[in-house]
């Protein structure tokens, strides 16, 4: 057993909506427990409006839980002292999904980057800001950093543009880095030559991710090169977890099986043969409020009269924890 | 294993004996369009040249920054205000698009061809219901009753499984994005139009929900027979949605073929190295690898062929001459001097 970085215990984070004529609850992540190891990987997998963007905000302290707590080397960050705070706030970063808008559109690259390094006296003289930009900049393979150096985000296209966001999150050299959505917004050619820089920068520098993406073909190449645990999260829950490969290869909950199905194939005569994943609602559905059984239970074909009345738990089942009663 | 090659072999020669036989919709021939930037003029198709057939779902496949979609707009003839079609010819049906006059272009955008933007998630009116939607785009084309607009409107919205009745009396917002996709969809066809072109349709969606899009546009093309242009950087859908494949690479066409052709045997370099670029969840991930080196300036293009200074297999006359379109198996063109 290797140290624990950073675990959740049970947070849950209900936001209100508000329309003219009512208030809602929306559970956004419900009873949510994850464990992140230090050097060691987790992926979150799931569609659009799973938590799992929720999720990495709570990890960062970007975002208060409503229940539960988050633990940073053994401490709740949201009882930490200042001087704590502010050295958990250093060691955990973000890359956004959209390098479009995170990045300041007044600011050029120099000017993004070197904020951080003077406030954590990570530089000294100006001299050494410069230098340490420069290094940032061909670590990310930004090459040669004076070309980049003054430019603007609007004269780069989006891989640089998503280079520069690795080059921010690393450059205070933190210990875990949440990737939301990283490459979603790249080429798709593109995708592959950024997680091959982000697991470059993993084995150089020893940083752990929370790579949260809605894609398993690309969490599948994330593991295969990096290792490191999956969770496949469905409406705020967890609902398959396990060693990364295991669960590629033989997913166990219905969820997890369709959309490891739904990874579309390069290949026409195996694609046009391939069927779309057997879901009895193609549509996400919330549930209503005070639903008891599975949130899934509205789209699973394996639905059973159990699944309408009591909701699933995560357990243990051969080496990997699933949220289904077809294990029971 | 046997069998998977049998069908291929099978599944290729009938394609490529149509593909012969049918009839081109719409023709581009040596389409220019140029764009007036600060820094000079970027030449954003250059030269291009292609044939949508009638009934097939023609595929162009190209990274961010190729003029897919300037060529989407070209043949709408909307392109931006700062950009001309310099030269070329694109004719729908026989008539030339750049010659029509005003009344006919009103005529010829939806009813003949219908666009379907990026980002098309904000194409949509936000404070109009989707029953609107579908009313307003029609009278603005043709007399004929709301109830019946309603209800041609509701076969296409079943068409791509959603419930009219609950959707129609739905604001955008209260849509989730796959849902909006597919109303988006079903509204470019209320016109019955000739020819759809789907500019990067599911690059916003997730896995689960392209694939779902992906197969109902597969149904719904052989079930009117419609004809398709659709424009993605996705690689991996693209094998599965269309019939035809264009690969595009600043500005030219490097690569046109069946998409068995083009995927299973790549010839073009850059094809290849495009294919080799995406993993998936069979694939055999230590294969898969980055194209090498970034994209070039599109306002100081490579000379020669654009590709050279990526290629693995560059010659000497790649930096000097620009390689023609060369038809290297029936149906199957590429732009290379690796096939002289």
């Amino acid at each position: 057993m290797s140290e624990t970085l950073l675990e959740t215990k049970n947070v849950t984070k209900i936001f209100e909506v508000k329309t003219k004529t009512k208030k809602e609850k929306l559970v956004a992540v419900e009873n949510v427990s994850i464990n992140i190891e230090k050097g060691r990987d987790l992926v979150i997998v799931g569609e659009s409006g799973s938590g799992k963007s929720t999720l990495g905000k709570i990890v960062l302290g970007l975002m208060k839980p409503d229940f539960g707590t988050v633990l940073y080397k053994g401490k709740d960050i949201w009882k930490m002292t200042k001087e704590e705070w502010k050295n958990f706030r250093r060691n955990a970063q973000i890359i956004h999904q959209d390098p479009y808008s995170s990045l300041n559109p007044m600011r050029t690259i120099f000017q993004t980057l070197s904020p951080p390094l003077i406030q954590y006296n990570l530089a000294k003289s100006s001299q050494d800001v410069q230098k340490r930009v420069s290094e940032l900049l061909s670590l990310v393979g930004l090459v040669p950093p004076s070309d980049f150096m003054n430019r603007y985000p609007s004269r780069m296209s989006g891989g640089q543009m998503q280079r520069v966001a690795i080059a921010r999150a690393i450059s205070i050299n933190p210990e875990l880095i949440v990737a939301d959505e990283a490459v979603s917004m790249l080429d798709a050619s593109l995708r592959v030559e950024i997680v091959d820089l982000l697991l470059n920068l993993k084995n150089k520098l020893g940083t752990s991710f929370l790579f949260i993406t809605h894609d398993f073909g690309i969490a599948r190449y994330f593991i295969k090169k990096g290792g490191g645990k999956v969770a496949v999260m469905y409406l705020g829950n967890i609902v398959e977890l396990g060693e990364g490969d295991s669960v590629i290869q033989k997913p166990m909950h219905p969820y997890t099986k369709a959309l490891i199905a739904s990874v579309p194939i390069p290949d026409p005569v195996k694609a046009k043969a391939s069927e779309v994943p057997s879901l009895r609602s193609l549509d996400l559905t919330q549930p209503r409020i005070n639903f008891k059984g599975c949130k899934f239970a509205s789209r699973c074909s394996y639905v059973r009269e159990i699944c309408n009345n009591e909701a699933p738990l995560l357990r243990l089942v051969d080496d990997r924890e699933v949220a289904c009663h077809l294990y029971d | 294993m046997l069998d998977y090659k049998k069908y291929l072999n099978i599944s290729l020669l009938v394609k490529r004996r149509q593909a012969m036989q049918l009839r081109p919709l719409l023709s581009i021939r040596n389409l220019t369009v140029e764009f007036r930037v600060p820094r000079g003029i970027l030449r954003a198709v250059d030269d291009l040249s292609i044939d949508v057939y009638e009934g097939e779902i023609l595929g162009l496949l190209g990274e961010s920054g190729c003029g897919k979609s300037v060529l989407a707009h070209a043949i709408l003839k909307i392109v931006d205000l700062n950009g001309y079609i310099k030269s070329g010819q694109i004719l729908f049906n026989g008539k030339d698009v750049l010659k029509m006059q005003k009344s006919e272009l009103r005529k010829y955008r939806w009813k003949e061809v219908a666009l379907v933007f990026q980002g098309a998630f904000s194409s949509l009116n936000p404070v109009l219901k989707v029953s609107t939607h579908f009313i307003d785009t029609v009278e603005a084309h043709e007399r004929i009753s709301k109830s019946e607009i309603l209800s041609n409107g509701s076969a296409l919205l079943s068409m791509v499984m959603l419930d009219p009745s609950v959707v129609f009396e739905k604001y955008p917002h209260e849509l989730s994005g796959g849902m909006k996709q597919r109303v988006i969809a079903a509204l470019s066809l209320i016109l019955k139009p000739k020819l759809v072109i789907l500019d990067e349709p599911t690059s916003a969606l997730d896995t689960l929900t392209q694939k779902i899009f992906i197969k109902l546009l597969r149904d719904m093309k052989n079930k009117f027979n419609l004809t398709m242009l659709f424009i993605t950087h996705e690689v991996a859908s693209m094998a599965e949605v269309s019939d035809r494949v264009a690969v595009m690479y600043l500005g030219n066409i490097v690569e046109v073929g069946t998409t068995e052709d083009v995927y299973l045997n790549p010839l073009h370099p850059y094809t290849m190295a495009l294919l080799e670029s995406v993993p998936s969840i069979h694939s055999d991930l230590d294969k898969i690898k980055a194209i090498p080196g970034p994209v070039p300036d599109p306002v100081n293009p490579p000379t020669g062929c654009k590709f050279h200074p990526r290629c693995p297999f560059k010659m000497q006359k790649c930096m000097e001459n620009t390689p023609p379109l060369k038809e290297v198996k029936p149906g199957h063109f590429v732009r290379c001097f690796l096939y002289e």
